[in-house]
């Protein structure tokens, strides 16, 4: 999208293909990296219910996990985790 | 043929937009435009014109529910005046950004406070930079034709841009003048459907209004300022369709006895007609003065004005509006920028006049021409003067 030119815009900047907000990553924006201790977790699904930006992943097994495409790094999972095993470490430039 | 009928200014932009055959009307009431939209609320009541009427709770809503309607491809009309104006000033931007075909009548009306309901042009200034094609009427027929001429140049493929459409409050809202009324038959043969190109639907989804990273925003606006001055082109040709179905012509600047005029007035809007009983009054006495009169306001029609000028020593710009602080009236600081890389340009002289509802004579515009040749010859340290004023 980057390399787009004023000659490839359409009419008014109308965006023809539903659904592209998938595409953007909103996980730069972190300034704070969540991780945690999985052999602490209980899979209460606390984080993933209060997660705001729905970028905590269930997955088959029941675990939960960061989808860290997403995550903006606000870290309301690791207040709410009941047993603490979620924590925030500020991330380091790339 | 088209038939001859007394009618008030509003009435003649409502009776336009009738034949128009508008979808969508969406308005708040404000003086000096209320009887624009009361008459339009009256036909769509009486089934005379089938358009979905929507009363709002304020202007901003007014500009909003516009852009709602006009994003599905609906032919969309509202009218505004001054404050009502500044209150839908941020969704203006949307409006042109979006390149969606609104037009909107403006009874142009001073700014409180002191709290005025009389005409001036401090709303529309405030506005300039807002991008809608922006045009002012002369008088009653001139309002009704321009409507035509503003959904068939707006809607136009090549264009897609908000017009605005400037009528002097009260001097020109409130007078009743003898209009030709348009036949349906040569409106609908000049103005096509509105053809959308890519209108809201459920069929085809897409995403209007959305977000512009600094990655992304300055080509955008790049897109829009192209699309916005190639929309002369579109304005011309509107004007020379209409000339060839209704007979009358329309052109971006107006001249009257300029050509050999060495002292030109410059006004816009309804008070050209006064100032041209001055310039007859000052041409029995044997003084070369000339009169021009700015329709399309933007795009800024530079080619035609410095054509007009080339031969004129001194230009008197009235403008209706006061830029404090800056360096002249709005209009008399555009022309001076415009002008300012000419070899051969006349001397621009800033007056300020016709402030809420002040009327301006004949007398007044003698007045001003005499006034400017002698700031002209002797001098001033004044960016510009405000005329009328009792001391």
């Amino acid at each position: 999208m980057a390399d787009l030119t004023w000659k490839d815009m359409e009419i008014g900047n109308i965006v023809t293909t539903p659904g592209s907000a998938q595409s953007y990553c909103t996980g730069d924006w972190r300034s704070d990296r969540p991780s945690k201790v999985f052999e602490d977790c209980i899979k209460c699904g606390m984080c993933w219910l209060y997660c705001p930006e729905a970028a905590i992943i269930r997955k088959e097994d029941g675990m939960y996990d960061f989808d860290l495409f997403y995550c903006k790094g606000c870290g309301i999972c690791a207040e709410e985790c009941p047993k603490k095993c979620i924590s925030m470490a500020e991330e380091e430039e790339v | 043929m088209a038939k001859k009928i007394g009618l008030e200014g509003s009435l003649a932009i409502s009776e336009a937009v009738k034949l128009s055959n508008t979808d969508v009307v969406a308005a708040y009431p404000i003086t000096p435009q209320t009887h624009i939209v009361e008459s339009l609320a009256e036909m769509v009541a009486n089934g005379e014109l089938d358009a979905e009427y929507v009363p709002v709770e304020s202007e901003h809503s007014a500009m909003s529910v516009c852009l709602g309607s006009s994003a599905t491809g609906a032919r969309t009309f509202t009218a505004t005046a001054s404050q009502g104006l500044e209150l839908m000033h941020e969704v203006l931007y949307v409006a042109s950004s979006m390149r969606l075909p609104i037009v909107m009548a403006v009874a142009n009306r001073a700014l409180s406070a002191p709290l005025s309901v009389w005409g001036d042009h401090s709303d529309v200034m405030a506005v300039r930079d807002v991008g809608w094609i922006q045009v002012f009427a002369e008088n009653a027929q001139e309002a009704h034709d321009l409507v035509l001429w503003a959904f068939r140049v707006g809607e136009d493929p090549d264009a897609l841009l908000p017009v605005m459409l400037n009528i002097d409050g009260f001097n020109l809202s409130h007078v009743t003048e003898p209009v030709l009324l348009n036949e349906q038959a040569d409106v609908d043969k000049f103005l096509p459907v509105n053809r959308y190109p890519l209108p809201l639907h459920p069929d085809k989804p897409v995403t209007m209004g959305a977000f512009g990273p600094p990655f992304i925003y300055t080509e955008a606006k790049k897109a829009q300022e192209v699309a916005f001055s190639k929309s002369k082109d579109v304005i011309m040709k509107g004007w020379d369709e209409f000339e060839q179905v209704f007979g009358r012509k329309y052109s971006p600047i107006e001249t009257y006895k300029t050509d050999d005029a060495e002292t030109l007035l410059l006004t816009m809007g309804s008070l050209s007609e006064t100032a041209s009983l001055a310039v007859d009054n000052m041409r029995d006495q044997g003084k070369k003065v000339g009169l021009l009169r700015i329709r399309l306001w933007r795009p800024f029609p530079f080619t035609e004005l410095r054509k007009a000028v080339a031969n004129t020593k001194v230009l008197v710009v009235l403008d209706r509006c006061l830029s404090i602080g800056g360096p002249g009236g709005p209009v008399a600081s555009e022309i001076r920028s415009a002008l300012y890389d000419q070899e051969k340009r006349p001397k621009v002289v800033s007056l300020i006049g016709g402030l809420g509802g002040r009327d301006v004579t004949p007398t007044d515009f003698e007045y001003m021409v005499n006034r400017g040749v002698e700031i002209a010859e002797k001098g001033s340290d004044a960016e510009y003067e405000m005329i009328g004023v009792r001391e």
